[in-house]
């Protein structure tokens, strides 16, 4: 009951032209203070779908969304958001880009303090020497630091990152997946991350959560993802418990993603196959 | 091939073009078409507009960049009036598909009307107005109507094509009204209202002629009209190379504007 994240039912139809078509369905997931929950399914299954409901930029057809016991509408800077592409304003600099939104959230605070925030988190993110470069004079690599500087200053209750990594080459992922569980650890906020990457997954995740194919995507199963923190990159290479965590997720996404998450229920959609009928994609 | 006379192209071609050019102009002077003066000639008759730029001898006697000055001042109010119009028009456009679906094809009838079309009826319709000058506030209205649409359809454009990305990110900090059409909307769409501004002040430069030949306005216009009606030929030719150079310079000048406002 004391989740601080509680989704319940959460079902998204968007119209179309065959009619109503639904993308998710009876999405039901809690999620405690502090947790770092990755949401894992193929390309267009609607895992994305889920958390841009949660951010409030897709509307919810139908159930909740409790936060810190408020139900959401609408988007707000109470959750920070960094999405696969950094979406940095490009006519701002690193620092105005942080700074519009602490200048929203925090317009409480002086100027002065206001423009410590923003220095701090983008020192944090090792930007420390970059704050006054715009986003074109920047790697794809540090914008999206400044992407997660930016959410962090909010002093958000949650954190919703779609893909935040997908854009980058390996190296840089691994350089930023350091910089955000740092980041995390230090603050102690609760991150649904979406991700297709198994590895990443397991290296930042308290819990993975597999979704299965849409249309109609559900949660699949939730794996527990015990390996002790923090978390060394090679060290847990060695774990076998990591090993057969990473089977059992990749055996989840080449065989059982395929199926129904309750293909015992009769379908409901006329577009839809039976149920008896796996839908292989 | 790279011979060391590639690297004077630049200059060499250009040149050659306009020699082959004068060379047509003066075979046709002399030969089917009798009543146009040579270049020579041209240049004769033109010296005293040409030498003495300032001067001011009569109304529609003055120096050509007096009288290009005058257009000028006409073409800078009609195209002020322009952008003040037109850019919160193309936002309204842009942001609005209800107001776009109402306007959109009226604005499309309209936008084709010649500049000869217009004047008249800025005359009509601002000649029982007291206290202004009707000549000048039709010319202004006709600068005004015609040269607004690439502003207005290109602002329209640019607001259509703002990313869903930026809108979101004003969305979650929940920016303003305000603040979301200051720091997200206006900063996105400026490079395609400059677009659209550098058009606009192409197609004023163009109404410019045909407004100051229908009102008799002093200027570049009006001179050539003028000297036209007067059986005077070398002016006409001073006239249309003035014109033309103007709009050149003025073109470059927008798109180096333009350019500065390219940082996305």
């Amino acid at each position: 009951m004391s989740a601080h994240l509680e989704l319940f039912n959460l079902t998204k139809v968007y119209p179309s032209k065959k009619g109503p078509q639904t993308i998710v369905r009876d999405f039901n997931l809690q999620i405690p203070k502090g947790e770092f929950v990755s949401i894992i399914g193929h390309s267009g299954c609607g895992k994305s779908t889920v958390l841009m409901m949660v951010a409030g930029l897709t509307t919810v057809t139908s159930g909740g969304i409790i936060l810190a016991g408020r139900e959401l509408s609408g988007p707000g800077p109470d959750r920070g958001i960094v999405f696969q592409s950094p979406s940095l304003l490009p006519w701002m600099t690193a620092r105005e880009n942080v700074m519009l939104g602490i200048n929203q959230v925090f317009f409480t605070a002086t100027e002065q303090e206001r423009a410590q925030i923003a220095e701090y988190y983008l020192s944090v993110v090792g930007l420390a020497d970059f704050m006054d470069k715009r986003p074109a004079e920047l790697s794809q690599g540090m914008r999206q630091r400044v992407g997660i500087a930016r959410a962090f200053a909010l002093k958000p209750k949650m954190l919703l990152l779609d893909e935040p990594f997908g854009m980058l080459d390996s190296l840089t992922r691994y350089e930023l997946q350091q910089v955000l569980i740092d980041l995390w650890r230090r603050n102690q906020i609760t991150t649904v991350m979406v991700t297709h990457d198994v590895d990443e997954a397991l290296y930042l995740s308290d819990r993975v959560v597999c979704m299965t194919d849409g249309p109609e995507a559900g949660i699949g199963e939730i794996l527990n993802v015990p390996l002790p923190r923090p978390r060394d990159r090679k060290a847990i290479l060695e774990l076998p418990e990591y090993h057969r965590l990473r089977a059992t997720l990749i055996e989840f996404l080449e065989v059982r993603a395929h199926h129904r998450p309750n293909s015992s229920n009769s379908p409901s959609g006329a577009a839809t196959p039976p149920a008896s009928v796996p839908v292989s994609a | 091939m790279k011979t060391p006379w590639n690297r004077f192209d630049f200059l060499l071609l250009p040149l050659l073009g306009g020699a082959f050019i004068l060379l047509l102009w003066h075979l046709s002077s002399h030969s089917w078409s009798g009543d146009l003066p040579d270049p020579a000639k041209t240049w004769h008759e033109s010296k005293p507009y040409v030498l003495e730029p300032w001067a001011k001898r009569g109304e529609l006697d003055q120096g050509i960049l007096r009288f290009t000055f005058l257009s000028l001042i006409l073409v800078a109010k009609g195209y002020a009036i322009a952008l003040i119009l037109g850019t919160p028009i193309g936002f309204f456009l842009g942001l609005s598909p209800t107001f776009n679906k109402a306007f959109d094809p009226i604005i499309q009838i309209l936008r084709p009307v010649s500049p000869l079309a217009w004047l008249p009826l800025g005359m009509v319709l601002f000649a029982k107005i007291k206290g202004i000058n009707v000549t000048e506030v039709a010319a202004l209205f006709t600068i005004a109507l015609c040269s607004m649409w690439p502003t207005v359809l290109n602002t329209a454009v640019g607001v259509r094509a703002i990313p869903t990305d930026y809108l979101n990110v004003a969305r979650v900090l929940k920016l303003s009204r305000w603040k979301t059409l200051t720091k997200v909307m206006i900063p996105a769409t400026l490079p395609y209202m400059f677009t659209g501004f550098r058009l606009s002040l192409g197609i004023a430069w163009l109404v410019i002629v045909a407004a100051e030949m229908l009102t008799g306005r002093p200027g570049v216009g009006g001179f050539l009209w003028q000297q036209y009606n007067a059986l005077v030929y070398e002016q006409i030719i001073l006239c249309i190379l003035t014109i033309g150079g103007v709009g050149f310079i003025l073109d470059r000048l927008m798109s180096v504007i333009e350019r500065r406002f390219k940082t996305i």
